[in-house]
């Protein structure tokens, strides 16, 4: 419980929404990316978006935040966000690209106050509170010993944690991460993963990331949307999304689902060299 | 357990953030006193030599006069004149100019967030050269008041250039930071050549087409003074309002939204004043190169890279260079003068050649 105390969480702040998504539809030009999904997120949910390359996947995330012009609702606890101001929208929903900006010449401190932003006057200086917000999220994810250290120096699982960091400053309702294990190996992914799903169990976060290490997405989200075309075409728990029929339909994979204690994991499975032909289309 | 941790915790906090306000703020006081120093200096030295003590009694006897005080001790006469009329409003100039084009460049370096980014990025140079090359050339009438007619045409060919960059740039792709900076090319390509086109038609104005091209301050005069203070009054306090936005623009374009910053209003609004700026610089000492492009570098080596803070002290490194240069191209073939844009690399080149090899020394 004590962990939980520590939690820099104002009056309100700091409980997960709900995230709905209703008819969605976008492109780039002519060309359609997303049809028609339709998603919900309950609050402290943790949904991952799976999916081949190409999917939409992150589409989905740009258009939830409103990055990418699209048809259809995105509302959060109902509300919908179309009609928000930008900075309205910033304090409910913390976003964490795949690959993310690291100014020069920043600090990890200034970076991770950056977080700070919707919540202050954009011309003023970060206040006290903001300042004690920072030191407690950097405290909680490990990073006081980089505080001062420039930001371009930290290795790929300590960019990871600050980038976090700097979205849990921003005391969101919702965290939306693309592929926030996509340039780290399997234990730096296991800890960044960990860190998250700590993180919203702690501060009842609803939490919708991309992944595409399908047995991560399986281990940790508790509900899996697989897209495939710019559709939504199996949503549910990771046991009922992850089986060998969809991966082989969608992913054109041959895979075994292997049930685990802690998820399902998937488990590559090379074809009989007697089955090597050459390849169609 | 949950009373110790949270009150250990602010005094780590408390004691990590004076400290570096502190030091910013020392920073931005030594500036601001080098700056002060450096004019002092540029109106002291010259061609004719001045008592110092009696210019700082003649220049507080002016600060104060209004006031109703009288500072005896002061210079007389020709002497008075030189201070007065010649180097005082060459030397404030001199650091207007500097000042103005060092934080439009920090200001074009953050905000299209290019280490190589100026102020004459985006065609303010240009237009700039031809719009003084065409009243140089053609213009029947040398001022209109008390006001040279190239400063105007400077000017009015600065915010044209970038105005017809903005233009171009936005239909073609929106803010987008690296659309708008193509367009800037092709813009400046485009002015720069009409400019030679006119130039080479008129070979007899080649000498002083030159002579603006190079940069100059040897001709200032109060009214230089009073063109542009207004401008880059405004547009320096736009940008200085901008810097902490520039910050979180340095995230990304996606992120800053994602923080609640228009990305594309700031960009829009972040160019416009440092184009202002810009115009407003060249119009009155024509085209000083390095200063944009050098100075918010050595500024990021001494304070680090958060805009909040290279903005003003950008400002006030920016004049002080300049002042210091000018200072160097009256000096060095005294009493002829080295073009101001010839020392400013001079002088520049080799100071940013130290600092990047003691960066790389240091790891």
């Amino acid at each position: 419980m004590s962990g939980r105390t520590s939690v820099p969480s104002g009056a309100g702040a700091g409980r997960g929404a709900r995230v709905e998504v209703l008819g969605l539809t976008a492109g780039y030009g002519r060309t359609r990316v997303l049809d028609a999904v339709r998603l919900t997120v309950e609050p402290g949910g943790w949904l991952a978006v799976i999916g081949p390359n190409g999917s939409g996947k992150s589409t989905l995330l740009r258009s939830v935040l409103g990055f990418h012009p699209h048809h259809g609702q995105v509302r959060i606890d109902g509300v919908p966000t179309s009609g928000m101001p930008r900075r309205d929208r910033a304090r409910s929903m913390a976003y964490a690209p795949q690959t993310p900006v690291l100014p020069e010449g920043v600090t990890t401190r200034d970076y991770v106050t950056l977080g700070r932003t919707p919540h202050r006057p954009l011309l003023a200086a970060p206040r006290g509170v903001d300042r004690q917000i920072v030191a407690d999220v950097m405290e909680r994810l490990g990073l006081e010993r980089m505080a001062g250290r420039q930001l371009t120096t930290l290795s790929g699982g300590e960019r990871q944690r600050a980038v976090l960091a700097r979205s849990l400053a921003q005391q969101p309702r919702v965290l939306l991460l693309d592929e926030p294990t996509a340039s780290l190996d399997l234990g730096h992914a296991q800890q960044v993963l960990d860190l998250v799903d700590r993180l919203r169990r702690q501060d009842g976060l609803t939490v919708v990331s991309t992944l595409h290490d399908l047995t991560l997405a399986g281990q940790y989200a508790d509900r899996l949307a697989l897209l495939s075309e710019g559709r939504v075409v199996a949503e549910g728990s990771p046991e009922e999304v992850l089986t060998a029929e969809t991966l082989s339909t969608h992913y054109g994979a041959r895979a075994e689902v292997v049930r685990g204690p802690s998820g399902p994991a998937v488990l590559p499975v090379r074809a009989p060299a007697a089955d090597l032909r050459p390849v169609e289309g | 357990m949950t009373t110790t941790t949270p009150g250990a915790r602010p005094r780590a906090a408390r004691a990590a953030t004076p400290r570096r306000g502190l030091r910013a703020g020392a920073a931005l006081g030594g500036a601001a006193l080098v700056l002060v120093l450096a004019l002092l200096a540029g109106v002291w030295v010259g061609a004719l030599p001045l008592p110092p003590g009696a210019v700082v009694a003649t220049l507080l006897d002016r600060l104060l006069s209004p006031l109703g005080i009288a500072v005896p001790g002061g210079l007389e006469g020709t002497e008075a004149a030189v201070l007065l009329e010649l180097r005082l409003p060459r030397v404030l100039l001199a650091s207007l100019v500097g000042a103005g084009l060092a934080i439009s460049g920090a200001a074009y370096q953050g905000v299209f967030r290019n280490p190589l980014a100026d102020p004459y990025l985006l065609g303010a140079a240009a237009g700039a050269g031809l719009g003084a090359t065409l009243v140089i050339a053609y213009s029947p009438v040398q001022s209109v008041g008390p006001v040279g007619i190239v400063p105007l045409a400077a000017f009015a060919g600065a915010l044209i250039g970038v105005g017809c960059a903005l233009a171009l740039g936005t239909a073609a792709g929106g803010s987008h930071s690296p659309t708008l900076l193509l367009a800037g090319i092709a813009v400046a390509a485009f002015l720069a050549a009409a400019q030679t086109l006119v130039q080479q038609q008129n070979t007899e104005d080649l000498r002083e087409i030159y002579g603006w091209l190079l940069g100059q301050l040897g001709r200032s005069q109060w009214s230089d003074v009073a063109l542009v203070l207004p401008y880059l009054g405004v547009a320096c306090t736009v940008l200085l309002f901008c810097g902490r936005a520039l910050d979180v623009l340095a995230v990304g374009d996606d992120e800053a939204s994602s923080l609640g910053v228009h990305p594309g209003r700031l960009r829009l609004l972040v160019v416009l004043a440092a184009s202002l700026a810009t115009a407003s610089a060249v119009a009155v000492s024509g085209l000083i190169g390095f200063v944009g492009l050098v100075v918010p570098h050595i500024v990021r080596r001494l304070i680090g890279g958060s805009h909040a803070r290279v903005l003003p002290m950008s400002l006030l490194v920016g004049g002080s260079f300049l002042v210091l240069a000018d200072l160097v191209a009256r000096v060095v073939v005294a009493p002829a003068e080295l073009p101001i844009g010839v020392v400013t690399a001079f002088v520049g080149a080799p100071f940013f050649a130290g600092l990047l090899w003691a960066g790389a020394r240091r790891g």
